[in-house]
C-alpha cells in the first residue's frame, strides 16, 4: 500500500484527496509544529487510513535550547532562572526541585520555616499547573467557558506570586540553602482568601464539565493506558496515577516534610482520558487542603540555612556593614556556592510528574554534568502506542489529557 | 554498606561499587549490562526505569559513561548503574529498549547529544537536533557559543541571503571558570569565536552579510 505525504496547506493535494485520487492509499498528515492542540511546538506525523490513524510519530526538538549545556557553564545560583523556563506553567516548583537537588549534594538542611514556605509554593504551583491543565483540556474538548473559569483563578495565583517575589510568571524564588526573601506581611492571609474563593469555582467546574454529556462521550474510554504500559513507558504524575499505580513521591519518599500533612492521592482505574481528568480535579482539592494546613502551621524562625557559610550569600544588611561578609558575598556571586564533589539524583513530584535532576560535581561552583529528567518527555513517549486506532478529532483530547509542556520536554 | 549492596556484590561478581552521595550505585561492565538490569528488574523489584543519561569525562578513558537510574515502586528506593562505553572514539553500549520501552527515547536523546551508539536499539535516530546535524552538542569540546552551520533548508538560506547561520548564543551567557587567578574568574562571556583580541565575524570583510545589510551599504555608497 502506498503512502503519500500531504501538507495541510497544499490545496491541490487536498482537492485530489477529496476527489479520491488517493483511494486505498495511506495519507500522512502533519499536525503541528504549531497547532492549537499541541500546546507548544510539537509535530505529530499521523498516518491515516480513511479517518482512522494507523501510525503516530511525535517529532520533538523545536524548542530545544540546550539547558543542560548552559547549566554546565554557569554557577548553581545563576541557573535558577533557567529552571523557570522548564515547566513554565508552574515555575516555582522547578525552582524548589532544583534547590533541593543541589542541597542534597551539598548536604545542607534548611530550617523548618524555609521548608514550609517551599512546600506552600509547590502546592500553589500544582494549583497553577492543574488549573491550566484542566482548563486547556476542556478547551480542547470544545468548552471555552471552563478555560475562562480556570484562567481567572490562575490570574489570582499570579498576583500572589507577584506579592511574594516581584515576578508574576518567572519567579526564580529559591536560592541554594534558602529563599530569595521571606514571605511579605499579610501574604498568608491573601493566599487563604484566594484558595477559599477557588473552592466554589472548582465545584462549578465539576458541575460544568465532569458530568457533561459531550465531554464524557469524547473522553470516556479514549486513549487507554494500562498499568503495565504506564510503568514500562516511564509515565509519572497524574498520568501514571490515572492508570492505577500509586506512585506519589510526596507519600512514598517524602521531601519538604510532606509526611506531616494530611492529604489523599487519587488513583484512577482504567487509565483513559476521563480518568486523567478526574485525577487532576481531585488533586486540585487535595492541594487546597495542603495549602490550608501549611498556612495554619507556618513555623517561625530563619528562612535560610545560616550555618551554610560557603553556600548561602549573607544577608544584605550585613553585606553593607561588614567587610568579611562583603567578601563572602562577592565570592558566592562570582564563583558560585562551593559544592563538594560527588553525584546525586533527586526527583520531586512536580505537577506534570517526576522532575529529576542528576548532578555530577567535581567540586566548586559549577556542575560538571547536569541531566534534567523531564516528566513531559517521558509522558509523550506513549503517544505512538495509544493514538493509533483513534480518529484525528480524538488526538486533541488525548494530548489535552496528557498535560505536557514543550519547554520541559525539549529543554 | 547496606544489605542490598552486599547481596548484589555477591550475586554479581563483576560489579564494583561506585562512590555516590545518595543511593546505592554500581559500575557494571557493558557486556553484563543487560543481564544485570534484567535481574534487577525481575528479582529485586526495580521495575521503573527513571532515567538514562551519559557523562563525558573528556580527557579520561573510558571517556563516556552511561548512567541508568532505576526506581522500585514497591520499596520506594532508587539504584544507580553506570557502564563505561567500549570505545572512546566510537562509543557504544547495549540498548535496554527491549526491557523498558521508555529507554527508546532516552537512548535516542543520549545518542543525539553525545553520539553514543546503542547496539540493538530499534530506531536510533536524532530526536532533538535535526537529522543531518553533524555535531553532538553535549560533548565537552562543543563550544558554548555553538558551531556555525549551514542552514538546514536551502530555501530559507536563499531567502535570507545567508548561507551560514551565526550560532544563536554568540557573545552568550556568562561563565565563571574554576581555575586561574581571581581576575580571570569573574563571570564573563564565554565565546570562543570572538573576544577582545579577535574581531567579531560580522566585522570581518570576508563575512558574507545578509542581503538587506548589503543593499543598505550599497545605497550609502
Amino acid at each position: 500500500m502506498a503512502i503519500k505525504e500531504v501538507s495541510i496547506g497544499d490545496i491541490s493535494a487536498r482537492s485530489a484527496a477529496a476527489e479520491g485520487e488517493f483511494k486505498g492509499d495511506h495519507l500522512v498528515v502533519n499536525m503541528g509544529p504549531s497547532h492549537p492542540a499541541t500546546h507548544g511546538v510539537l509535530r505529530l506525523k499521523l498516518e491515516l487510513d480513511g479517518e482512522t490513524i494507523t501510525k503516530c510519530e511525535p517529532v520533538l526538538g523545536y524548542l530545544h535550547r540546550g539547558d543542560e549545556k548552559i547549566a554546565e557553564n554557569m554557577t548553581y545560583n545563576q541557573f535558577v532562572p533557567y529552571t523557570d523556563r522548564l515547566d513554565y506553567i508552574g515555575p516555582i516548583h522547578n525552582n524548589v526541585t532544583f534547590a533541593l537537588a543541589v542541597e542534597k549534594l551539598a548536604g545542607i538542611k534548611v530550617p523548618p520555616r524555609c521548608e514550609a514556605i517551599r512546600l506552600l509554593c509547590c502546592e500553589l504551583a500544582r494549583l497553577q499547573s492543574h488549573l491550566l491543565g484542566v482548563g486547556v483540556y476542556a478547551m480542547d474538548c470544545g468548552s471555552i467557558t471552563a478555560f475562562m473559569y480556570t484562567f481567572t483563578e490562575r490570574e489570582k495565583l499570579y498576583s500572589l506570586m507577584e506579592q511574594l517575589c516581584g515576578a508574576r510568571f518567572t519567579t526564580s524564588y529559591t536560592r541554594i540553602g534558602g529563599l530569595m526573601r521571606d514571605i511579605p506581611d499579610g501574604w498568608l492571609g491573601n493566599v487563604r482568601k484566594v484558595v477559599d474563593e477557588m473552592e466554589p469555582v472548582i465545584d462549578e467546574l465539576d458541575a460544568l464539565i465532569t458530568r457533561n454529556r459531550i465531554f464524557y462521550d469524547r473522553a470516556y474510554g479514549l486513549g487507554v493506558i494500562t498499568k503495565e504500559d504506564a510503568i514500562a513507558y516511564g509515565l509519572t504524575g497524574p498520568n501514571l496515577r490515572a492508570s492505577g499505580v500509586a506512585l506519589d513521591l510526596r507519600k512514598d519518599d517524602p521531601y519538604l516534610g510532606y509526611e506531616n500533612y494530611e492529604f489523599d492521592v487519587p488513583i484512577g482505574s482504567t487509565g483513559d482520558c476521563y480518568d486523567r481528568w478526574l485525577v487532576r480535579m481531585v488533586e486540585l482539592r487535595e492541594s487546597i487542603k495542603i495549602v490550608k494546613q501549611a498556612i495554619d502551621n507556618m513555623p517561625d524562625g530563619p528562612w535560610y540555612a545560616e550555618e551554610a557559610k560557603k553556600i548561602f550569600a549573607p544577608r544584605k544588611d550585613k553585606v553593607m556593614t561588614s567587610m568579611e561578609e562583603l567578601i563572602q558575598n562577592f565570592m558566592i556571586v562570582t564563583e558560585g556556592p562551593q559544592i563538594p564533589a560527588g553525584e546525586v539524583y533527586f526527583e520531586a513530584e512536580n505537577p506534570k510528574g517526576l522532575l529529576g535532576f542528576y548532578i555530577v560535581s567535581k567540586g566548586g561552583g559549577v556542575p560538571y554534568r547536569m541531566k534534567i529528567r523531564s516528566p513531559s518527555f517521558c509522558n509523550l513517549s506513549i503517544l505512538p502506542k495509544i493514538v493509533p486506532g483513534h480518529m484525528v478529532a480524538d488526538v486533541p483530547v488525548i494530548l489535552g489529557s496528557l498535560d505536557f509542556v514543550m519547554g520541559e520536554c525539549d529543554r | 554498606m547496606s544489605e542490598l549492596t552486599d547481596d548484589l556484590l555477591q550475586a554479581f561478581p563483576y560489579l564494583t561499587t561506585r562512590p555516590s552521595r545518595d543511593w546505592p550505585a554500581f559500575d557494571c561492565p557493558p557486556e553484563h549490562l543487560l543481564a544485570f538490569l534484567q535481574a534487577l528488574r525481575e528479582e529485586y523489584g526495580y521495575d521503573f526505569l527513571s532515567d538514562v543519561t551519559a557523562i563525558d569525562w573528556y580527557e579520561e578513558s573510558p571517556r563516556f559513561v552511561v548512567v541508568y537510574h532505576l526506581y522500585s515502586i514497591q520499596q520506594s528506593r532508587y539504584i544507580r548503574v553506570a557502564t563505561p562505553c567500549v570505545d572512546d572514539n566510537e562509543p557504544s553500549v547495549p540498548s535496554v529498549a527491549g526491557l523498558w520501552p521508555t529507554a527508546d527515547w532516552h537512548e535516542r536523546e543520549t545518542y543525539d547529544m553525545f553520539g553514543i551508539k546503542f547496539v540493538g536499539h530499534p530506531d536510533l535516530r536524532r530526536i532533538l537536533m535535526w537529522e543531518s546535524y553533524p555535531y553532538f552538542p553535549l560533548r565537552k569540546e562543543f563550544p558554548l557559543a555553538g558551531h556555525e552551520v549551514e542552514l538546514p533548508n536551502e530555501e530559507i538560506a536563499e531567502r535570507t541571503g545567508v548561507k551560514v547561520k551565526p550560532a544563536p548564543m554568540m557573545g552568550g551567557p556568562f561563565h565563571s571558570g574554576q581555575t586561574g587567578p581571581m581576575s580571570r574568574r569573574e563571570p564573563r562571556a564565554d565565546d570562543e569565536s570572538w573576544n577582545e583580541t579577535k574581531p567579531r565575524p560580522d566585522e570581518l570583510e570576508s563575512f558574507e552579510k545578509p542581503r538587506e545589510f548589503r543593499e543598505s551599504a550599497r545605497k550609502e555608497q
